[in-house]
């Protein structure tokens, strides 16, 4: 019988395996094509491992395979498996590259919107399975002179996430697929954003953000002090009064009820 | 560990109170996989019943830092027994173990401490990239070597005894020195691992590589034997009888419940899990399907087998430590 080595068996395996097309006799480095390949139950292992790719990637991005139709998706999430196949085995986290190959991606051009849609169903998984951390709330707050909350620096919940698109409604789009809108076209087609944040309940929720929402968030992050947050928010919506926004401050108090912020790491819960 | 302390709460019914389940693992019965849409269904259960019921998990869907799923699992947990049947390690592949992967499950067993932890005969890991299947290999001395190895580097790690598992085979591949059983035998003989049998994967294997699965099942050596699988198969959609799919989404087959039954009342009872992963039905349905199981090893002596802390039911070695599965590979040597 013929001996073979383990590794030369494996890597010519894989080489087949991940082949777009049944793989040429040189291409495989072998000089005839191994019996194995020509056996009916090889496709099995190339039909499953592709198969377990796409079907990863629709779980993945499920508002981006809403917007194209499932044929479209298949054919869009084929061609990035074969160009970024998985390298980590927990496949909830595959498709890092997925938005960016989706602006350059053929079978979708004339689609700008897709690769944000992509991004926020990304920003919905990574929200989704962040580390835990008990929420600060409105309540935790309460107690707090004007000043001192002016100075207190508020840290995001782990599993806080959002995008503002200046450009485009991308926020929108993303809620009519996932929320499936009779009418996906959004209703102003402008740029918008979007928040997740995780409830009580462990549940990712959604809300639109505003531009000036994203600003007082990124402040946060930063590591700024909640009176600079303010100021930074009020920098991008200065006419509050007549601007369709809701007020900095009343964005703050949303972002608290919907759990985007911790309480600071290593310190006893305030109460 | 503290065998007893996070041992299922004893299900009225299968006549086991305290004293008896001598060791983690102790009322495993017939399990099922757990599949999200049934976290509820499965929580809510009635105790009559539960007789016997644990539930397995892909440890890579939870592998995860924080957020709904653990919370499901630990929810879950808090009433059944845990079973992590992983698939993707790559035992058997060209990379070394991803370290960072074994840690993760590392913290997810301490989290969960499962009654049970298995892996398969199987590669799908080269050069970093992972291929989301479970790939032949050729069972020779290089690949006995380097599951040893690695089988020992998991033991260590997570300070339990696994269990590996048989694969489904759809190709004939020159170069096996061993057959299938005498090889997963030595390892477990030099390893210390257990075994975990799965009926559904030697009934397909002998349908498409042309052998009695029979005689196979007899051959695995029935002390190593920690766990039993069965799900269902079906013919493949282009190529018919001629090849069977191992695709765990239909229900188990009638043949398969035939050896399964004639496997148990020959080696006796073991935890068997009903494996479902594609068209999953209602919860209700593969209840069903998992007392049928739970039926045969009653059938089969599960009860007396947990009266007498029998060590096929109370997974002896399961969770013990190292000297534990030292003892197989001292064993091995001697």
């Amino acid at each position: 019988m013929q001996q073979l080595d383990l590794n030369s068996f494996q890597y010519a395996f894989w080489a087949a395996l991940w082949a777009p097309e049944p793989l040429a006799v040189a291409a495989a480095g072998l000089q005839t094509r191994p019996d194995w390949q020509t056996q009916p139950g090889w496709r099995v292992y190339r039909n499953t491992v592709l198969k377990g790719c796409v079907d990863a990637l629709q779980a993945n991005f499920p508002a981006v395979q809403t917007l194209i139709g499932e044929a479209c998706f298949s054919a869009c999430a084929i061609e990035y498996v074969h160009a970024q196949p998985p390298s980590d085995s927990r496949l909830l986290h595959y498709g890092e590259g997925f938005a960016d190959f989706l602006a350059q991606c053929e079978a979708v051009r004339g689609l700008p919107y897709l690769p944000g849609v992509a991004r926020l169903d990304r920003l919905w998984s990574q929200s989704h399975a962040a580390a835990d951390a008990p929420h600060l709330w409105p309540e935790n707050l309460q107690a707090l002179a004007v000043t001192d909350l002016a100075e207190r620096r508020l840290h995001l919940h782990p599993a806080t996430r959002w995008a503002w698109f200046a450009e485009l409604p991308i926020g929108s789009l993303w809620r009519a697929a996932r929320e499936h809108w009779d009418d996906p076209n959004p209703p102003h087609w402008q740029g918008d954003g979007l928040l997740f944040a995780r409830a009580a309940t462990g549940a990712v929720q959604w809300q639109p953000l505003s531009a000036s929402g994203a600003a007082l968030l990124a402040a946060c992050a930063q590591g700024h002090s909640l009176g600079v947050a303010m100021a930074a928010a009020l920098e991008v919506q200065p006419d509050t009064h007549h601007s369709p926004d809701p007020h900095p401050a009343q964005t703050l108090h949303t972002l608290l009820s919907l759990g985007a912020f911790c309480q600071p790491p290593n310190t006893k819960p305030c109460t | 560990m503290d065998a007893t302390q996070n041992a299922a709460p004893a299900n009225p019914g299968t006549g086991l109170g305290a004293g008896l389940g001598a060791g983690l693992g102790a009322g495993l019965g017939a399990g099922l996989g757990l599949k999200p849409q049934h976290y509820d269904a499965a929580c809510a259960l009635p105790s009559s019943r539960a007789s016997g019921l644990w539930f397995e998990v892909h440890p890579e869907n939870y592998l995860v830092e924080g957020g709904p799923r653990l919370a499901w699992l630990e929810a879950v947990r808090e009433r059944y027994p845990l079973s992590l049947h992983g698939v993707s390690m790559s035992l058997a592949g060209p990379d070394e173990p991803d370290v960072q992967h074994l840690e993760r499950l590392a913290a997810l067993c301490e989290r969960v401490q499962p009654a049970l932890v298995s892996e398969h005969l199987a590669w799908s890991v080269l050069d970093g990239h992972y291929a989301p299947d479970l790939l032949p290999i050729l069972r020779n001395r290089q690949a006995l070597t380097r599951l040893e190895r690695r089988i020992d580097q998991v033991q260590e790690r997570l300070q339990r005894r696994i269990a590996i598992e048989n694969p489904s085979h759809y190709l004939h591949l020159p170069g096996h020195e061993w057959e299938e059983a005498d090889f997963l035998n030595t390892l477990a003989r030099r390893s210390g691992c257990g075994l975990l049998l799965d009926v559904n994967n030697v009934c397909v294997s002998a349908h498409n590589l042309g052998f009695d699965p029979w005689p196979l099942l007899c051959a695995f050596d029935p002390d190593a034997v920690l766990e039993i699988h069965l799900a269902g198969h079906q013919a493949d959609p282009l190529i018919g009888e001629a090849l069977w799919v191992d695709a765990h989404a239909t229900p188990v087959s009638e043949g398969v419940w035939r050896l399964y039954q004639r496997l148990i009342e020959r080696i006796g009872p073991r935890p068997t899990l009903i494996e479902r992963d594609g068209d999953v039905p209602a919860f209700d349905e593969l209840l069903q399907e998992r007392e049928r199981a739970q039926r045969g090893l009653q059938a089969a002596g599960w009860q007396a087998a947990q009266a007498a802390g029998l060590p096929g039911m109370a997974l002896a070695g399961a969770a013990r430590g190292r000297q534990a599965f030292r003892l197989g590979a001292t064993h091995a040597a001697a």
